[in-house]
């Protein structure tokens, strides 16, 4: 059973999730893939554009968000996933050896009124540079599985239709 | 792409479909988002997906890969009848992303892209504020991604102006 569950977050708490240093080979293979701009792939590429050098994608900041927040926070809860995301804002670049702190803070909390098993915590989780900067903010309210709910399938999980 | 001026509220630009297989759902998922149901076919059998989904992350990196395949070929057309293309500059982020359905294995999403605002931008003569919402469509016609972006977008006097 995982450690925490819905009921275990309130308005105010801070988890600070960990460093991470931002390599320019992680952030050309990402780019590579999924975002191939001049600014994101090449050095000299990219200082002829607005950044005057190699950035990290901003959906490679979202990527490193998620991967450290599991890592650092909800990997060890009840986390269902999110409908979605209520806001990013990308503030400033990521560039080659940046190294990076993720902190999550909760907002707000609320049950599901269709599905008493769930409930939802709004975060504003931030990627923070070294000069305690934050580059990058995501406001976003995941569901998380309540611990009552959570004590019943223990032995037996169960799909949605038969719970 | 485009300059400022030849953007019109209301277009819509369709940039093409990718099909989600389930080894690409895993890489990614082991990568960045970790969870069980993105992960393993028989642990997401057993969660509220009922199947192997993709991240939702997975699902708009691909929007942004077909976006910039989809801007490369249309800066390629206009070099090619020897006209202009435009350059974009850093977006300041996005808001409302809604994955208002999985993506499982084996489906096929459909991309698009939707002019639903612009502005000239007074703090930077030359330049002008896009905002377009983007989606995401799988093979029954289903809604599995949607969300409002900002792109900065270069206008052609400013073009002129410096050529």
């Amino acid at each position: 059973m995982p450690r925490l569950h819905w009921e275990d977050f309130s308005p105010g708490q801070v988890t600070e999730c960990g460093s991470r240093l931002i390599t320019r080979a992680e952030i050309v293979a990402f780019a590579a893939e999924y975002d191939p701009q001049p600014m994101h792939l090449d050095e000299a590429a990219a200082r002829a554009t607005l950044f005057g050098g190699l950035v990290a994608s901003g959906w490679h900041s979202c990527c490193v968000l998620m991967r450290m927040l599991t890592d650092g926070l909800i990997g060890d809860t009840s986390f269902m996933g999110a409908p979605g995301v209520e806001e990013v804002q990308w503030l400033a670049p990521i560039r080659p050896g940046d190294r990076i702190k993720a902190r999550a803070t909760v907002l707000e909390t609320r049950a599901s009124r269709s599905r008493p098993d769930m409930g939802f915590v709004k975060f504003r989780f931030e990627l923070i540079n070294a000069a305690d900067q934050p580059v990058m903010t995501l406001t976003v309210s995941p569901m998380f599985g309540r611990r009552a709910a959570n004590a019943t399938r223990e032995d037996e999980p169960m799909a949605p239709s038969e719970r | 792409m485009k300059f400022f001026e030849d953007i019109r509220v209301g277009e819509i630009t369709n940039l093409g479909r990718h099909t989600f297989t389930a080894d690409d759902i895993k890489a990614f998922a082991a990568r960045f988002d970790p969870q069980p149901f993105h992960l393993d076919e028989a642990a997401a059998a057993r969660s509220h997906f009922s199947r192997l989904c993709a991240s939702g992350w997975h699902t708009a990196c691909v929007w942004m890969r077909l976006t910039v395949n989809y801007r490369r070929r249309e800066g390629e057309e206009l070099r090619s009848r020897g006209e202009l293309a435009a350059q974009l500059g850093p977006s300041p982020g996005f808001r409302d992303l809604k994955w208002p359905k999985p993506v499982y294995a084996g489906d096929t999403i459909s991309y698009a892209t939707e002019v639903v605002e612009m502005r000239p931008l007074a703090s930077r003569p030359g330049w002008g504020m896009i905002f377009v919402r983007n989606t995401g469509v799988n093979q029954h016609g289903e809604p599995v991604m949607s969300f409002l972006s900002m792109v900065f977008v270069e206008c052609r006097d400013r073009e002129l102006r410096e050529s």
